[in-house]
């Protein structure tokens, strides 16, 4: 399909502005005016809807196409919450109304919103206080390292190194190093949970924390973690809790009581809200008694009168990582997805993404290798290597779910597991979805032996087929 | 209410099917010591009631007050038409898009993306955005230290403060070297200060423009020193702006960044936004965050993907270039629909807009005895003014008439005392201003 650019007449036009209704005082002298044309698409109005409408039909998405993309929790987006989302009394907000003064008078709902939800998310995890700036799951982490740093720093603690299980996702050792960490990389055993002997080995004194999720990217739960934390903290090393998965275990424990010190919860992932193509996420970031005062700042507070306030008055916090008080409409979102399930309905999620996924593993161990023979809770991971062997792999099984309209699984990750699909189906599908989904995959396994071309040369009947990714990078064209 | 669709008799059937007789046995690998009570949280609730809850809130919030305020984020026109189109759920219910053939929605939409801000911004190469325009900066800071290996970085006192304190709050595990340069009496970077700092030890100079004040400038003096050195120029910019100003490109800028929030992006109490990197060919392989690029399928057809992946965290882990894996892949779809539907002539239109209301503004408050401009330098859209009395208790006054009239800087600024910074966008017409104008001339 052209784009827009290629689309372009010369004196089309969509919106039409207002002539100007002041004089023009004075002409910014031609040194600082821009010297080359600006050179935008300029269409009429249905053109670009038409145009726009037609690159969405070109996506699959989780209102049209079961989405179990593991680790990456494609549940269903209530509606209602995008409503909410839309309400002027919340997107007419300027950022800075606060700051000025009695400011916070002027933003009282969106500061209630704020502060309850905080003290929901301090119920649901048993943190003790959270902070929503954080923009995004790994942004999350990227605070979380900041808090580790400023703790180890005010103790005059000498600490280089964070240690973190090869199944953990990139963004965990990404996020430690530029924080300044090395990274200090613990196998897994033949469970699929870390070795608890190499973790040992490697703990001593330089260790400033542990990143771990639970469950894990295999989603398996390490039933040792409570016994990790009590080590880590021998060495006065703080725990950190990657929340990407914590569909799995919401109303059912909580990261304190695992002794987590800081934890990050994915509000895209378990509370629902859209993930937009790729963002806008958000990754609110919770930490233990002791380490509060490092939290960002401003934090929302409520008065005695029962206003609500933002409060810069803390000299260890490590400071802004948001402009402001982070996506706010995205939590907003996650907090009436909340409100409206209560806890009975937040304990349905765990429950129900389990069985979920216990009930595809289940269809799906004859046909394909399962590499650690144990019961999972909100996702899988399966391995291709048994059909790598006649030469099909993993990617061609994910291009060949298209055919049958399923968003693949994510694949070849994690990377410790040979040709891995990793499924997570999440508590909003129906046992017929499932049913249909885990057929795919069976019909998918019987064509590797009958008719493996139909799987090699999938997709078939889209639009596009296989992309060639080698040619991308070689012949980089990155603009129209 | 909680989404989910299978009834107690499916479950029943599906624990019969794994040979178990309860959801609980699913659970048996976590220890007893380790399982919760039950939440300490209330029961869900409706839609009627929960409307009605969030309808009460937005009433506690003062949403419809005219603002002159900006300080880096604008109150501008939306169209409808934009809110109808990213409203689709094609667009917001899908994620990255990792499996080109069935995102080539997302895909090209992102490239459309990067191509405008290239448009817009002059430069070669841009990326599929960032979180926000701070974090924008801080991206490309860290990229120019990659780059050259130099430790030293130097801030001008005209970026926006929050991203100054950003900037702070990212680098304090990192041993950086971080010394601020001061604006000059007219408002702008301060040249003779800058030029004693510059040197081969020095990895970035991050800059702004229009800067915080909102003092526009010509960066071409600097980059043509810097480079000398082999020092990366960063600058941030406002991206309806460059409808009219002189573009990075033009002054030799290596690496711009910026808040996507006025291209079609409501305030929304800070978030979501959007920032935006672009930068020189040469570095674009140590530029972080997603990039889509253009490539066939087997049969030639025309089709884009996610691309230079080894740059990435989910690939290189400890080695990436950030630790980003998502970016605003929704906002970016609003500022790129947003540019699209205003197009050539809007975005200048826009731009021109901004410029005279302003300056209409501006020479209208500099009638009012006592009230003086704070520097010289020429602006875009927004200005510093001195006024007789504590610019925090006029702001005040003002929003009891329906009024934000700017932002007062002498909460954060030693040497501002009584300043005030001011912004006008195409949304305030001339009869806004004259009672805006009006109604400070009271108060003072």
């Amino acid at each position: 399909m052209k784009t827009i650019f290629e689309k372009s007449i010369k004196g089309r036009r969509a919106v039409r502005l207002p002539k100007s209704d002041v004089p023009l005082i004075r002409e910014i002298h031609d040194k600082y005016k821009r010297k080359k044309e600006l050179e935008m698409a300029e269409v009429a109005e249905i053109d670009l809807v038409r145009h726009y409408v037609q690159l969405s039909k070109k996506n699959f998405c989780v209102d049209a196409n079961f989405y179990p993309l593991g680790s990456c929790t494609m549940k269903y987006n209530p509606k209602f919450a995008e409503e909410i989302a839309k309400y002027e009394g919340f997107t007419n907000l300027h950022p800075l109304l606060p700051q000025l003064r009695y400011g916070g008078m002027l933003t009282q709902g969106a500061l209630e919103v704020m502060y309850n939800f905080e003290m929901l998310l301090t119920k649901i995890t048993g943190m003790a206080e959270f902070s929503l700036q954080p923009m995004a799951g790994a942004h999350g982490e990227l605070t979380g390292i900041l808090v580790v740093a400023a703790y180890h720093r005010e103790k005059g603690n000498k600490k280089t190194k964070i240690l973190i299980p090869d199944s953990a996702h990139g963004t965990n050792p990404a996020s430690a190093s530029i924080a300044g960490y090395k990274v200090v990389s613990i196998p897994s055993d033949k469970n699929g949970i870390m070795d608890m002997e190499k973790f040992k080995a490697a703990l001593d004194d330089e260790v400033a924390g542990c990143m771990l999720t639970s469950p894990n990217t295999l989603g398996i739960f390490n039933p040792h973690v409570k016994e990790i934390s009590d080590l880590v903290h021998q060495v006065d090393g703080l725990m950190y809790y990657d929340g990407a998965n914590f569909n799995a275990l919401i109303g059912k424990c909580m990261p304190a009581d695992l002794g987590f010190d800081i934890i990050h919860l994915n509000l895209h992932k378990t509370f629902a809200t859209p993930h937009g193509g790729g963002g806008p996420g958000a990754g609110a970031t919770g930490v233990c008694q002791k380490l509060r005062k490092f939290l960002p700042i401003p934090r929302v507070v409520e008065r005695k009168d029962g206003t609500f306030a933002l409060d810069y008055d803390h000299i260890n916090s490590i400071g802004y990582i948001a402009p402001f008080y982070g996506n706010f409409l995205v939590v907003l979102r996650a907090y009436s997805y909340i409100l409206t399930l209560g806890k009975e309905g937040l304990k349905a999620v765990a429950e129900n993404a389990v069985l979920n996924a216990n009930y595809v593993l289940n269809k799906l161990k004859k046909y394909y290798d399962i590499p650690h023979p144990v019961s999972c809770l909100h996702e899988f991971v399966i391995s291709a290597k048994k059909q790598a062997q006649k030469g099909i792999h993993a990617l061609d099984i994910a291009k060949r779910l298209m055919d049958f309209n399923f968003h693949p699984p994510t694949v070849y990750f994690p990377l410790i597991v040979e040709e891995s699909i990793m499924i997570e189906p999440t508590e909003t599908e129906s046992k017929e979805t499932l049913d249909e989904f885990a057929q795919a995959m069976i019909t998918i396994a019987k064509e590797v032996d009958g008719n493996p071309s139909m799987i090699k040369e999938a997709p078939h009947g889209l639009e596009i087929s296989r992309l060639d990714e080698v040619k991308a990078v070689k012949e980089l064209k990155l603009r129209g | 209410m909680n989404y989910i669709p299978n009834t107690d008799e499916d479950r029943k059937i599906m624990l019969k099917e794994l040979g178990l007789s309860s959801i609980d046995e699913l659970f048996k690998i976590i220890p007893h010591s380790l399982r919760c009570k039950d939440l300490d949280i209330a029961q869900g609730k409706s839609e009627i009631e929960l409307r009605k809850y969030f309808k009460n809130l937005t009433k506690k919030n003062s949403s419809e007050l005219a603002y002159f305020m900006g300080g880096g984020f604008y109150d501008h026109f939306i169209p409808a038409t934009l809110d109808e189109i990213v409203g689709r759920a094609e667009f917001y219910t899908p994620y990255t898009p990792y499996q080109p053939e069935i995102s080539q929605g997302t895909l090209q939409a992102m490239f459309e993306f990067q191509t405008s801000i290239c448009k817009l911004t002059g430069m070669e190469v841009a990326n599929a955005s960032l979180y926000d325009g701070g974090t924008a900066l801080y991206e490309a800071m860290t990229m120019a230290i990659r780059i050259t290996g130099r430790k030293k970085v130097i801030v001008c006192a005209g970026v926006n403060l929050i991203y100054k304190t950003m900037l702070k709050s990212y680098t304090k595990n990192l041993f950086l070297n971080m010394l601020e340069i001061p604006v000059s009496e007219e408002g702008i970077t301060s040249r003779a200060n800058l030029k004693k700092e510059l040197n081969e030890e020095v990895a970035c100079v991050i800059l702004q423009n229009p800067n915080f004040f909102g003092c526009v400038d010509d960066f071409s003096d600097i980059t043509e020193l810097a480079h000398k050195y082999g020092i990366i120029v960063i600058s941030s910019v406002y991206p309806i702006s460059l409808g009219m100003l002189k573009t990075p490109a033009e002054m030799n800028i290596d690496i711009v960044t910026g808040e996507g929030q006025s291209l079609g992006i409501p305030l929304s109490f800070g978030g979501p936004y959007l920032g935006f990197m672009a930068t020189i060919m040469k570095y674009v392989r140590k530029m972080p965050g997603r990039i889509v690029g253009e490539t066939n399928d087997k049969n030639g057809k025309k089709g884009y993907v996610l691309t230079l992946q080894a740059r990435e965290q989910h690939i290189r882990r400890e080695n990436a270039t950030s630790n980003i894996c998502s970016n605003e892949a929704w906002c970016a779809l609003r500022a790129l629909v947003y540019m699209s539907l205003l197009g050539k002539e809007g975005i200048k239109e826009v731009a021109n807009l901004c410029y005279q209301k302003a300056n209409y503004l501006l020479d209208r408050l500099l009638q009012i005895p006592n009230v003086e401009r704070k520097f010289s330098a020429p602006i875009f859209n927004e200005f510093v003014l001195k006024l007789p009395k504590k610019s925090s208790e006029v702001i005040n006054d003002l929003i009891e008439k329906g009024f934000v009239c700017g932002f007062p800087l002498e909460r954060y600024f030693k040497d501002m005392d009584h300043c005030i910074l001011i912004a006008v966008t195409e949304k305030r017409t001339k009869e806004d201003i004259g009672m805006l104008a009006e109604a400070l001339e009271a108060a003072l």
